[in-house]
């Protein structure tokens, strides 16, 4: 699919989703409740099948989070980047997506580790990096730990 | 960290694996629930090579944080840097001179086939044969004197910069390559005569380590590990980046699924590697090797992303720019990450020796996965 008809499919499936189109891949703007029921089209529906998760990642914004996944189709051969929106700076949360794309439980643990973002129903969320006790999440803009970190 | 270390309620063993065990090349901590000598559980705790360089990189100029990557996959160091710089000049739109693209091609295979070396030898080590690393070490080392030469370092060569490579190479460079291509080729059959062809190394790799295309796919699997489940990923086709569009090569793909599948790809890719020298080497185009770039790189506001594919699979670079100085976030998508979290799916339900198997095929390098 082009990124135009992926626009046009998009809004079907989801009316209040934005877009952004000015990268080299589609980029599409959602709200973290409708994130997993948008997953579970994206990966299942057969003009999409979006069966592979190459990079998830969580950008601190200051005011709130991104949650961004760039999502490829090895059998349709398109891209499709999704960025939900966690307007909740406070609690940031968001479903998990490991039952869709199994790559995921590792790259959520990640964000979680290092941007504290909590993913509902994830089968185990742990640091996975930093220790148990750690105090913060390093990622985060107004993240300050004046031990361990060298200002460059 | 886990703290129940001991017997499980049901009765099963749960043990450390790491972070200090050799077979984890380097530090990776495995805790294993075993039930007799059975992998039940698998889980991997990370972190101690966590250097947190996403969060470096955010105060580093983006010549600067090219120097930083070289210190994540450290076999790969060249093609890291060539993913960095690919990703600041999709922002500026530089165009490298052909001089410079194939320079870091020839580079990038060199890499590759350094790592790849390196990894025979060391997966001949875990499933206990010691012979095969003194093999491959003797031919690894004429590639890391060709680096020393041009790049002046061994391993972390931070040759690859925005617009080009650093310095032109050596005068020396082709003669000594081709001097490599002549001794590489007289050895590589012994390789298989060595390893391959050897029953107890066959029975060792075999029907091991099983993951379908499907769920290797699933787990974000990307490299040689996907191509021996017979799904196509190979960036360098997908998406070719710095002339590979101009090159012969193959794209190895596998249908075994298993270990024996993935040492296959490997051993195949070096063959590939070898032929893409061969066609580079005495067509280096006369020119620059680096295009004209302003000293401080100052990318505009937007999102960029590049891939490459390493010895290990996808590595991605996404930069998010706020037109400043240094990225406002940035992200290292690590082929090896994904690898390992494939890991318990792999060997539930194999023996622990074949664990160590599986792990030897997967090819993995800690810094790159903790980063």
């Amino acid at each position: 699919m082009t990124k135009e008809e992926l626009k046009i499919k998009l809004t079907e499936l989801l009316p209040t989703a934005t877009f952004d189109e000015t990268g080299e891949w589609l980029n599409v703007m959602i709200d973290t409740k409708d994130w997993l029921p948008l997953a579970n089209q994206l990966r299942n529906y057969f003009d999409l099948q979006f069966d592979f998760l190459f990079c998830v990642t969580a950008v601190d914004w200051k005011t709130h989070f991104n949650m961004v996944y760039h999502l490829r189709s090895t059998k349709l051969d398109h891209y499709l980047v999704v960025k939900a929106k966690i307007a909740d700076r406070k609690n940031p949360e968001i479903e998990s997506v490991y039952k869709i794309w199994r790559t995921a439980d590792f790259h959520e643990l990640e964000a979680y580790d290092l941007m504290g973002i909590k993913f509902l129903n994830h089968p185990g969320l742990r640091r996975l990096f930093l220790q148990d006790d750690w105090v913060g999440f390093p990622l985060r803009k107004d993240y300050v730990d004046e031990v361990n970190m060298i200002k460059l | 960290m886990i703290e129940e270390v001991g017997t499980s309620p049901e009765g099963d063993l749960i043990i450390n694996v790491g972070p200090q065990h050799p077979s984890t090349h380097g530090v990776l901590h495995l805790v294993i629930t075993l039930n007799g000598e059975t992998v039940k559980n698998c889980e991997p705790h990370l972190g101690y090579i966590h250097r947190s360089i996403e969060k470096m990189c955010e105060s580093l100029s983006y010549r600067q944080f090219i120097y930083v990557t070289s210190r994540m996959d450290y076999l790969s160091s060249h093609i890291n840097n060539q993913g960095c710089s690919l990703t600041v000049e999709k922002a500026l739109q530089i165009e490298v001179p052909e001089r410079g693209k194939v320079i870091r091609v020839l580079m990038a295979e060199l890499t590759r086939m350094a790592s790849h070396l390196l990894w025979w030898g060391a997966l001949g080590m875990d499933v206990g044969a010691f012979t095969p690393f003194f093999h491959a070490f003797r031919e690894r080392e004429v590639i890391n004197d060709i680096m020393e030469e041009t790049c002046g370092a061994r391993l972390t060569m931070n040759y690859i910069v925005p617009g080009g490579v650093m310095y032109d190479i050596h005068p020396n460079f082709q003669q000594k390559v081709k001097d490599f291509i002549t001794l590489f080729k007289s050895k590589i059959d012994e390789y298989d005569t060595l390893v391959t062809g050897n029953i107890i190394f066959q029975q060792r790799m075999k029907g091991v380590g099983y993951i379908s295309g499907e769920d290797a796919l699933s787990y974000g699997c990307t490299g040689p590990v996907l191509r021996a489940s017979g799904v196509k990923c190979d960036i360098r086709k997908i998406a070719p980046y710095d002339g590979y569009e101009k090159v012969q090569f193959e794209e190895i793909i596998e249908t075994g699924c298993d270990s024996y599948a993935r040492y296959l790809v490997r051993m195949k890719e070096l063959k590939q590697s070898l032929s893409i020298i061969e066609q580079l080497l005495d067509n280096i185009p006369e020119g620059e090797f680096q295009a004209k770039t302003k000293a401080v790189l100052k990318l505009p506001k937007g999102e960029f992303y590049s891939r490459v594919e390493t010895a290990r699979g996808e590595f991605g670079v996404y930069i998010i720019s706020e037109g400043g100085l240094t990225p406002y976030r940035i992200k290292f998508r690590s082929p090896g990450f994904s690898n390992l979290s494939a890991l318990h799916h792999m060997t539930k339900g194999s023996k622990l020796g074949d664990l160590v198997a599986t792990m030897g095929t997967l090819d993995l390098v800690i810094p790159d996965i903790d980063r």
